[in-house]
């Protein structure tokens, strides 16, 4: 049995399971504190943990796709020509 | 209470009962919000502009056609992304049926198991300021190196900014297979784009804050 207050040791591998449900807050916190306490010590993990969670902030504007150009006017005509069939 | 999201919803089914009930004109400003989202999503399994854009519409047409069988079990927009996903993959095995069996679900091994590079490796490349279109454009190649059932998984949840039930719903998967692939996706995309991300890429104005608050 482990003491309520004490954190239990991980390793890398097993942070690195848990990074994404840990950078989305959704982790019991025993395993939280013990993520915690491993990125407090460990150089590698934290470079990989502040690289994943920077990766989803810069795709997360939704502007990664480009529309091309013109999309939206052959949208309305496709669907004008074909809506009206329907 | 009623919350923005609510009265948004209510908009929108109170628009699709107009458009079955014929007022098919209504249906561009019905799908208009979701041009880029479906777009986004058909490019996800097709990896080409002209291809996506050709089944982002096939996408449309067919959710108008079965617009009144839409049975609000689900958002109307996950409903659509997942028409666009069928669509692009319909046309992905007519275009490339030698190619379909490779990324078929399931075929790849080793689910979510990936060890990333070590940090010190990207730390020895330089960091570069990359403007927005060099920004999008290493994105989009780095995506491309994603096997695509990792690939659909990151561009509907990371991209798009849908949850976990919607992305699953839209891709016929269960959660859990969407946070196993995500994972993966995460962290090889951490890998493919590591120089940028320790600091040199400009991460604008902050619209993360709101749909990624930690």
């Amino acid at each position: 049995m482990v003491e309520n207050n004490e954190i239990f040791e991980i390793n890398c591998l097993d942070v690195i399971q848990e990074i994404s449900d840990y950078i989305e807050n959704e982790i019991n916190p025993a395993l939280r504190l013990s993520i915690e306490a491993h990125l407090a010590k460990c150089a590698h993990c934290t470079a990989i943990f502040d690289g994943t969670r920077n990766l989803i902030r810069l795709v997360s504007n939704g502007q990664t796709f480009e529309l091309p150009v013109g999309f939206s006017e052959r949208l309305q005509k496709r669907l004008q020509a074909d809506l009206q069939k329907a | 209470m009623e919350t923005a999201a609510n009265i948004a919803n209510q908009a929108e089914s109170s628009i699709i009962e107009r458009i079955v009930a014929g007022e098919k004109d209504l249906f561009y400003s019905l799908v208009r919000p979701y041009e880029r989202a479906v777009y986004s999503a058909a490019y996800a399994v097709l990896r080409n502009e002209a291809d996506a854009e050709d089944a982002a519409q096939e996408a449309m047409v067919k959710a108008f056609q079965h617009l009144a069988g839409f049975r609000r079990e689900s958002k109307f927009s996950t409903w659509l992304i997942q028409i666009a996903i069928n669509e692009a993959r319909m046309k992905l095995r007519k275009n490339r049926p030698h190619l379909y069996e490779s990324i078929d679900e399931g075929k790849q091994s080793n689910e979510g198991e990936y060890i990333p590079r070590d940090f010190a490796d990207w730390r020895e490349i330089p960091s570069e300021q990359l403007n927005r279109k060099q920004l999008r454009e290493a994105i989009q190649k780095a995506l491309d190196s994603l096997g695509a059932i990792y690939r659909e998984v990151f561009v509907l949840r990371d991209v798009q900014n849908m949850s976990i039930a919607e992305t699953a719903n839209a891709l016929g998967i269960t959660e859990a297979s969407v946070k196993t692939r995500l994972l993966r996706a995460r962290l090889q995309l951490r890998d493919a784009l590591a120089p940028g991300l320790d600091g040199g890429w400009n991460f604008g104005e902050g619209h993360w804050k709101k749909v990624r608050p930690w």
